[in-house]
């Protein structure tokens, strides 16, 4: 043995005869046949899974969804016309290693920007719709995101017909500074506009809606749904306990827990969503002078 | 009170120098008065070279300062006949929030401003400048009144930003900032913001839809502050300082990506060395701007807030990446 070896540095790695797995690695069931429900830890087939729309078969946990999946579950079929596809970020402030992180984004969620826009029905009924889609930098607002967003809003307006957004987003993306801020003041005068026009405004909060997209456009539906469970809610859980220095509720900042304090409209499982949109949508038609007889 | 700030302490030290050398000579027999002018002339160029050069984290330092003027002292200096409203009508009245009715120059105007405590006892009372959700309520029902009797609207903005707690959540924080955001888009008054301190995030917009918006020299305006955003980049609160850098949160840096119309001058070394002075600044440029603003129709002040806020942002298209 030379004398070097004697250095733990170039010794063989021992074996580890025993590994405890972590909580997340528990719940981490490998992506495939089978996938394992976070919420009740059941077991199910993944196709059946999808099927499902991602709710879990068992106690109807929402798993998340991406823009796409959301499309094909939400509108008509083959209803979907994406608008302002190829708008994408730049790096304003210089910001380091943002290009590189918006690249490995875009190759992992095959998405150019954390928010898909476009025009498609619901139940026959013309809509604008903007999905936000957390698998790209958590969904957060940069210019792209508040830009496309009002675009939609205005594209809508322009087209007379109701404007439907599914909002998930960790907020305002850090990255931009103070011009990812200032997507929040244009999205909502953009929603003034639509809204002083007659325009109807439907917020969908999906997991997880907060900081400044719940403080923007996530709140300002002519009514605000969520789906069951979500997190939704302005300041991170860790910095309110921090400040008031107690335990949070279990069920603090969730979609129940803002229904029961008078912050939501109603909570609808996915499940429902399309034929309850739908219902709005027929009850806000116009309907001239023939409306009721 | 004087609290020196660190890269201040150059300028103190000296001036301190040249203090005992005047009372060396008063007592001695001594002239040192050639010494005096000498050191008075290196202290002037000392002064501007700091002051000309103040890095951001030092502008984060001098908004910062507890003794900078508030949107209190800015009212008492700018403003005649200024009587209080209190309340939300709904739940609470929210001193960290402070708003009424006065006359800028003989003309009636509302005010409204985040409000800090200057000392602990203050600050406890109104929440260190941040606010609860009916403080922005109570906001709102001042500038819709202020729409009803045709008064412009002038914000002074000063906070952390919006209270992070159970309550504020509980009485949805969220949506009451981005009511105001919303309803401050159709207001048919001229509405003038100015940044005097530090303007944090969304509580600190929730103030900020104006017509024209404008910055303390020495203000910051950011999305989330220096210490948040090196906890969140780096996990290291302690690198605040390069974040205040990156983050270009100064009102040099937002003036460059269009997110204000100006910057106001601040005297040297900071507002909190005479509030007097610096109001005087402010009133220059508040007199110009609703002059301005007041020649418009209400619909024009509404089109031209739209404007403002519809061009801020950077972005491209896929195209140009790839060069085709």
């Amino acid at each position: 043995m030379a004398l070097k070896d004697l250095f733990t540095k170039n010794q063989p790695k021992k074996k580890k005869y025993a590994t405890i797995p972590t909580e997340a690695a528990k719940n981490d069931v490998p992506e495939g046949i089978m996938t394992k429900c976070p919420t009740c830890k059941k077991i199910m087939y993944t196709k059946e899974l999808i099927k499902n729309m991602k709710v879990c078969l068992h106690c109807g946990h929402h798993f998340p969804m991406t823009a796409k999946e959301r499309i094909e579950s939400f509108l008509d079929e083959g209803s979907f016309q994406e608008i302002n596809e190829n708008m994408v970020s730049k790096n304003p402030l210089n910001f380091p290693d943002y290009l590189e992180k918006l690249e490995k984004d875009r190759l992992k969620s095959k998405l150019n920007e954390a928010v898909v826009t476009g025009i498609g029905t619901v139940g026959g009924f013309k809509i604008v719709v903007a999905i936000m889609d957390s698998s790209f930098r958590m969904g957060s607002m940069g210019s792209v995101v508040g830009e496309k967003i009002t675009r939609a809003i205005e594209k809508a307006d322009e087209l007379s017909v109701p404007f439907i957004i599914f909002t998930a987003s960790g907020g305002a993306r850090m990255q931009e500074g103070a011009l990812s801020l200032m997507q929040m003041a244009k999205t909502s005068v953009a929603l003034k506009k639509f809204s002083g026009n007659g325009g109807l405004i439907i917020s969908i909060m999906t997991h997880p809606t907060t900081g400044g997209v719940s403080a923007s456009f996530a709140s300002l539906g002519d009514y605000n749904l969520a789906e069951p469970g979500a997190l939704i809610g302005f300041a991170g859980r860790r910095v309110i306990e921090q400040s008031i220095r107690e335990k949070l509720p279990e069920d603090f900042q969730t979609a129940e827990f803002l229904l029961k304090h008078g912050q939501l409209d109603a909570i609808i499982s996915r499940l429902e969503l399309a034929e309850k949109i739908t219902l709005i949508l027929d009850i806000h038609q116009p309907r001239g002078e023939l409306a009721w007889q | 009170m004087a609290i020196e700030l660190e890269f201040e302490r150059p300028i103190v030290e000296l001036r301190k120098k040249i203090m005992e050398l005047k009372e060396f000579t008063q007592n001695a027999d001594v002239d040192l008065s050639s010494e005096i002018k000498k050191l008075e002339i290196r202290l002037e160029k000392l002064e501007k070279e700091i002051y000309e050069n103040i890095k951001p984290w030092d502008r984060v330092q001098i908004a910062r300062h507890p003794m900078r003027p508030t949107t209190l002292d800015y009212i008492s200096n700018l403003f005649d006949d200024f009587f209080e409203c209190h309340g939300d009508r709904t739940f609470a009245d929210d001193e960290a929030i402070v708003g009424g009715i006065a006359k800028f120059k003989g003309l009636p105007v509302t005010v409204i401003g985040h409000q800090r405590g200057k000392d602990t006892k203050e600050n406890i009372r109104r929440n260190f400048g941040m606010p609860h959700p009916e403080g922005y309520r109570k906001a709102l029902r001042l500038m819709k009144q202020a729409d009803k009797f045709n008064r412009p609207i002038i914000c002074f903005i000063d906070t952390k930003g919006a209270y992070p707690g159970k309550a504020a959540e509980e009485r949805g924080q969220s949506e009451a900032i981005a009511r105001n955001l919303f309803e401050m888009a159709g207001l048919k008054v001229p509405i003038i913001c100015i940044v005097i301190g530090e303007g944090g995030s969304g509580g600190a917009l929730a103030l900020g839809v104006g017509n024209r918006i404008y910055m303390l020299e020495n203000s910051t305006y950011s999305v989330i502050s220096p210490e948040g955003a090196a906890a969140i980049l780096w996990k290291d609160a302690s690198k605040a300082k390069n974040a205040a850098e990156t983050m270009r949160i100064t009102a040099p840096d937002l003036k460059e990506l269009g997110v204000i119309d100006d910057i106001i001058p601040e005297i040297k070394g900071g507002a909190h060395k005479d509030v007097k002075q610096q109001s005087k600044e402010i009133e220059a440029i508040l007199t110009n701007s609703l002059k301005e603003l007041l020649s418009l129709s209400e619909e024009q002040l509404i089109t031209d807030r739209y404007n403002r806020f519809r061009t801020i942002g950077e972005y491209g298209f896929i195209q140009e990446f790839i060069g085709v």
